[in-house]
C-alpha cells in the first residue's frame, strides 16, 4: 500500500468511486460516488434501509463492496481491515451505543487510546516504569477529552448506569481519543431529548473547530442535519438521488419525492 | 496574630499581602481541573495577582472602574476580583446563568469598563449584547476552548493578560511602584465590590459594599465561629451571590483559609468529599436532595443494612440532638449512639462529604424541622443564618449551642436589630450597604433616617433571644380580629408535610384564616398504593374523602402548634380544601421560581374564596387548564371545604411586636 499523504484542509479526503455493496442478491448500495473534503462535516442522509449504515461500513473497512474504489489519504485500496482503518485515523460511533457497560466511563475512553499505546502488553501488566509513564501521557489526553465533552461528573461511573444521552456522549469521546482524521457518527442523536441535542451539536462543532476532524454523519434529525453539515449526500435504495448543500438538497424534487411519498 | 497587627489592614489586597507574608505556603486556593487537583499557596496567588494587576493597568483599568466577573468559580476569576481591587477598581460579580438581556441591563447600569467571563458561552452573550454596551472596552475569557477564530481586538485569555504583567513585574519598576502605591492608598471607605440583587421583585439594584465593612463583618463572623487557615471550604455556589463573596472570598482572606473550586458545578459533591471541607453553607434544597437520595438508596438495601439503618436513625432523632446539645442523657443511649455512629453516621456523612464538617450553615429558605433534625442528629453541626445582601450577609446566626429549626438565632455580634411597630425587622451591621449604585432615592427608602436598613421582612424575638422570621412584611395582615396575619408562615408550617406539596393562604381583611392545598402526587400516591385506595387522576386523588381526613389531621396539627405561640394563636386556620388541580407555572398560578402568586389565585378561583367564607360544604369551579402539550382544556369539580378543629389558645398574647 503507498504511504498516506498528508491532507491540508479543503482537499479531498476521501473518494468514494462507484461503489456497489451486495448481500448475496440484495443490493445494498449501487453505484455510489461521493467525497469528502478535510475539514467538512458531510452528512449521509436517506429513508430508511437507504443504505446509510452500510455506506460507513464500507468507509470504515468493515463491508468490502463487490465494485468500486475508495480513495482515503490519497491511497485507493478495495480492501481494508477495520483495524487499519483505525491506524489510519478513522474512528466511528454506532448506532447502537456499543460501549463497554461495566467499564467505567474513563476506562471507555482508555480504550480509545490502545491503538496508540507503544509498550508492550507486558510493560503494561506490571505498570511500572515507561508502561506508567506512558499512562500517565495517555490519561491526561483523556481527560482532556472529559473536559472538553463535560462529563467530569461521570468520569468514574460504569457507563451501563448512564442515560443514553451521556452514553452517546461518552461514545464519542472514546472515537475522540483515537485522534482520528475522520470521524464516522452514525446517528448520533437517536433517541436524545431536545436539550441533548443541541448540546450533541455543540460538541461537533466544537469537535471540528478544535480538533480539525473531518465528520461524516448519519442523521435523521434534519434540522440537525441542515444546520450542521457543509454538504449532503442523499441515499434512497442504494441510489444516491441527490448532493450538494443543505439549501440545494433541501430544493432538490427527488428528495422531497422519497421523503414525502409521491403520488401513484 | 495579634489585633494591631491586623487593624490597619482595611482592604483586601492589604489582606492578601498580609497573609502572603505570614502564611506563604499555606494553600490558599485549589482547583480540580483535568482529573487533578492543582494547588496555590498564598505567596504565589499574591504573585499572580500582583502581574494580573499589572496586565490590567497597562490595559487602562484605573481606581473606581467597575469590572464584571462573569462565570462559575475559578480560580482566575477570583484573581480577577483580587487584582481590580488593588487598583481601586471595583469587581462586578454577575450571575453566570443569567440570560444575555437580563446580563446586558446589569453591565449597562454598572458602567463596566472591562469583563472577565469563564468561556464561549459568556463571551457569547456579551457579544450578543455589544451594541448595548457601549462601554465595554475589553473582555477577557479564561478558557479559551471555542474561542480561537473570533476577532481578538477586544479579547483576551486572562491567562496572556496575567504573563504579559509578570513581563511588567521585571521589567517595568516605576509600573510596579504604581501598583505597590495603588494598594497601599487603598481605603477602607472605598467601595469594595458591588452584587447586583437577584431582583425577584423588580429590577436588580446594584449594592454597593465598603472595603472596611467587608473586612470588619469576615472578622466578626471569623472569630465567632473559630475560623482557621486550617479550614477548608468549596466554593460552588454563584459569584454574584453575596453568599460566595462572604462565605469564601472575604471570610478567606481574612481567615487565611482555603477556597477549593470543584471542577464543574456537577462534581461539587464529589470533589466536597475528595477534599474534606471543614466549613459548608447550602440552602435547605441541597439538604433535602441528599436526604432524599439516602433515603431511596436504603430502599434498595438489603434487609439487615435496612433495620440497621431505620434502627439508629431512630436512635439518633431520639438522642442525637440532645447529646449535641450537652443535654443529659443516659448512659446507655450514649454508648448505643456511639455505636451508631460506627455503624451508620460515620459512613453517611461520609458518603456526602460531610465527615469533617465543623461548622454548616442554611439559610435562604425556611427549613423543615425534621430535615434540619435529620442532620443535627447524625451529628452534623448545622446552624441557620439570616441576611441579606445589603448587610453583607449576616445579620443573625446561631450559635453552636442554641439551635432550633424554626429561629435564625440572635444578632451577630456588632449588630443591631430592631423590630418596628408594624413588625418589620430593621438591623445596623458593619457590613451594611454603602448605597444602591445610581439609585440614592431607593437608597432613602431602604434606610430610617437614624440609619437602620429595612430587610422588607416581618419577624419577632422570642424569649431565648433568637429571632424568627415570618414573612415578607408586605404580606403580613390583620384579620378582622386584629389578629396578626402571615400567609407564608402559615402555609410553611403546612409544607414540611410530605403529603402536602404548596399552600396558598387567605386571610387579609377577613375573620379567619382560610387554606387551599395541594397534596403532593408522590407522597400521597405512594400511601393510595400501600392502602389499597385506587385512583385515575390527582383530580380523583385530591377528592378522596380518606386524604382529605389525613389532611384534616395535617391542619389541626399546624393548628395545635400555633396555639402555643402568643403571637399567632389567633390566626389559626378556620378551613380548608384541596385544590382538584395542581398549581402550575404554565397557567400563570406559580412564578418561574414556584413561588405562589397568591393574587392571582385568589382571582382565579374567586368561587372556592368564596366557598371558604360562607361556610358551605362544597364550591364549585371550573377553570382552564394548560396540559404537557401545551394544549389547554377545562376542568371543573365540585370541591369539598373542611372545617379544621381550632385549639384554644394556650398562650396569653403579648403585646405585639
Amino acid at each position: 500500500m503507498k504511504p498516506l499523504r498528508q491532507i491540508e484542509p479543503g482537499e479531498q479526503l476521501l473518494n468514494v468511486e462507484n461503489v456497489s455493496l451486495r448481500f448475496g442478491g440484495v443490493k445494498a448500495i449501487t453505484d455510489v460516488s461521493f467525497d469528502i473534503v478535510k475539514g467538512e462535516v458531510r452528512a449521509i442522509i436517506g429513508p430508511n434501509g437507504a443504505g446509510k449504515t452500510s455506506m460507513l461500513n464500507v468507509i470504515n473497512g468493515f463491508y468490502h463492496p463487490q465494485e468500486g474504489q475508495i480513495t482515503y489519504r490519497g491511497a485507493t485500496r478495495s480492501k481494508m481491515r477495520p483495524h487499519v482503518a483505525a491506524t489510519q485515523g478513522i474512528a466511528r460511533t454506532f448506532q447502537n451505543v456499543a460501549l463497554f457497560k461495566g467499564m467505567t466511563t474513563l476506562d471507555n475512553i482508555m480504550v480509545g487510546r490502545t491503538l496508540k499505546m507503544q509498550k508492550s502488553f507486558f510493560w503494561h501488566l506490571f505498570r511500572h516504569g515507561p508502561a506508567m509513564n506512558e499512562e500517565i501521557e495517555h490519561r491526561k489526553f483523556v481527560e482532556e477529552i472529559i473536559d472538553f465533552l463535560e462529563i467530569e461528573h461521570i468520569r468514574k461511573v460504569p457507563v451501563g448506569k448512564l442515560p443514553y444521552g451521556l452514553q452517546k456522549r461518552v461514545e464519542l469521546g472514546r472515537a475522540l481519543a483515537m485522534e482520528p482524521e475522520l470521524l464516522l457518527l452514525d446517528e448520533p442523536m437517536a433517541g436524545m431529548n431536545l436539550e441533548e441535542k443541541e448540546d450533541m451539536c455543540r460538541f461537533i462543532l466544537d469537535t471540528k473547530e478544535q480538533y480539525g476532524t473531518t465528520i461524516a454523519l448519519i442523521e435523521h434529525d434534519m434540522g440537525v442535519v441542515m444546520d450542521l453539515s457543509d454538504r449532503v449526500v442523499v441515499l434512497e435504495y442504494g441510489i444516491k438521488i441527490a448532493d450538494g448543500t443543505p439549501d440545494e438538497v433541501k430544493a432538490n424534487q427527488k428528495v422531497i419525492d422519497a421523503y414525502l411519498g409521491v403520488a401513484h | 496574630m495579634s489585633a494591631n497587627a491586623t487593624a490597619s489592614l482595611d482592604t483586601f489586597p492589604k489582606w492578601l499581602q498580609h497573609n502572603a507574608a505570614v502564611r506563604p505556603a499555606r494553600p490558599a486556593m485549589r482547583h480540580k481541573d483535568l482529573g487533578i487537583w492543582k494547588e496555590w499557596s498564598w505567596a504565589e496567588i499574591d504573585r499572580i495577582v500582583r502581574s494580573y494587576a499589572l496586565g490590567l493597568m497597562a490595559h487602562g483599568l484605573q481606581h473606581g472602574d467597575k469590572i464584571a466577573i462573569i462565570g462559575s468559580n475559578r480560580p482566575k476569576l477570583y484573581w480577577s476580583m483580587m487584582a481590580a481591587q488593588c487598583l481601586g477598581a471595583v469587581p462586578v460579580p454577575v450571575y453566570a446563568d443569567s440570560v444575555a438581556d437580563e446580563m446586558a441591563y446589569v453591565l449597562d447600569h454598572a458602567e463596566v469598563r472591562f469583563a472577565c467571563v469563564q468561556d464561549q458561552e459568556q463571551v457569547d452573550k456579551i457579544l450578543s449584547v455589544a451594541e448595548r454596551l457601549s462601554r465595554i472596552e475589553m473582555v477577557f475569557y479564561d478558557e479559551p476552548r471555542g474561542l480561537r477564530d473570533y476577532d481578538h481586538s477586544r479579547l483576551q485569555a486572562i491567562g496572556d493578560v496575567i504573563a504579559q504583567g509578570e513581563g511588567i513585574l521585571f521589567a517595568d519598576p516605576a509600573a510596579v511602584t504604581r501598583l505597590e502605591q495603588a494598594i497601599a492608598t487603598g481605603q477602607g471607605s472605598d467601595i469594595s465590590v458591588m452584587l447586583y440583587t437577584s431582583g425577584t421583585t423588580g429590577r436588580s439594584k446594584g449594592v454597593m459594599l465598603s472595603a472596611s465593612g467587608c473586612i470588619n463583618a469576615a472578622k466578626d463572623t471569623v472569630a465567632f465561629d473559630g475560623l482557621t487557615d486550617k479550614d477548608q471550604v468549596i466554593a460552588y455556589l454563584p459569584l454574584a451571590w453575596v453568599g460566595d463573596h462572604y462565605l469564601n472570598y472575604a471570610q478567606a482572606l481574612v481567615a487565611g483559609f482555603t477556597i477549593n473550586c470543584p471542577e464543574s458545578p456537577d462534581t461539587a459533591v464529589n470533589d466536597r468529599l475528595e477534599i474534606g471541607t471543614t466549613f459548608a453553607f447550602a440552602p435547605p434544597r441541597v439538604f433535602e436532595s441528599m436526604l432524599t437520595g439516602i433515603m431511596i438508596r436504603m430502599e434498595d438495601a438489603s434487609w439487615l443494612k435496612r433495620k440497621l439503618f431505620n434502627y439508629y436513625i431512630e436512635v439518633a432523632r431520639q438522642w442525637g440532638e440532645k447529646i449535641h446539645n450537652g443535654e443529659s442523657v443516659p448512659l446507655l443511649a450514649r454508648l448505643n449512639y456511639m455505636l451508631g455512629e460506627v455503624l451508620i453516621y460515620g459512613p453517611i456523612k461520609n458518603v456526602l462529604g460531610l465527615s469533617t464538617i465543623r461548622i454548616g450553615y442554611t439559610a435562604g429558605e425556611a427549613i423543615g424541622p425534621q430535615l434540619f433534625s435529620f442532620f443535627r442528629s447524625i451529628g452534623l453541626n448545622l446552624k441557620q443564618l439570616y441576611g441579606q445582601t445589603e448587610a453583607f450577609l449576616y445579620v443573625t446566626c446561631q450559635t453552636d449551642t442554641a439551635v432550633r429549626a424554626d429561629c435564625v438565632g440572635p444578632a451577630t455580634p456588632n449588630v443591631t436589630i430592631r423590630i418596628d411597630e408594624n413588625g418589620e425587622v430593621l438591623y445596623k451591621s458593619p457590613g451594611q450597604f454603602v448605597g444602591y449604585f445610581k439609585e440614592p432615592e431607593k437608597t432613602a427608602e431602604t434606610m430610617t433616617p437614624d440609619g437602620f436598613v429595612k430587610t422588607g421582612d416581618a419577624g419577632f424575638f422570642e424569649k431565648d433571644g433568637q429571632l424568627r422570621i415570618i414573612d415578607r412584611a408586605k404580606d403580613v395582615g390583620k384579620l378582622n380580629n386584629g389578629a396578626l396575619y402571615a400567609p407564608k408562615y402559615i402555609e410553611n408550617k403546612l409544607k414540611f408535610f410530605p403529603n402536602i406539596r404548596e399552600v396558598v393562604a387567605f386571610g387579609q381583611g377577613e375573620d379567619s384564616v382560610t387554606v387551599f392545598i395541594n397534596i403532593d402526587l408522590v407522597a400521597v400516591g405512594n400511601w393510595a398504593e400501600r392502602n389499597n385506595v385506587s385512583y385515575g387522576s390527582y383530580q380523583e386523588l385530591a377528592g378522596n374523602p380518606q386524604v382529605y381526613d389525613i389532611i384534616a389531621g395535617h391542619v389541626a396539627e399546624v393548628n395545635r402548634q400555633l396555639a402555643d405561640e402568643p403571637m399567632m394563636a389567633r390566626s389559626q386556620i378556620a378551613r380548608f380544601l384541596i385544590l382538584p388541580k395542581e398549581l402550575d407555572a404554565d397557567d400563570g398560578e406559580l412564578t418561574r421560581t414556584q413561588k405562589v402568586r397568591r393574587g392571582f389565585i385568589a382571582e382565579r378561583y374567586a368561587s372556592l374564596v368564596k366557598g371558604l367564607y360562607d361556610g358551605s360544604s362544597e364550591a364549585a369551579i371550573s377553570t382552564e387548564v394548560t396540559f404537557e402539550d401545551g394544549r389547554k382544556g377545562v376542568i371543573s369539580a365540585r370541591v369539598k371545604v373542611m372545617d379544621a378543629k381550632i385549639w384554644p389558645v394556650t398562650a396569653t398574647p403579648s403585646q405585639a411586636a
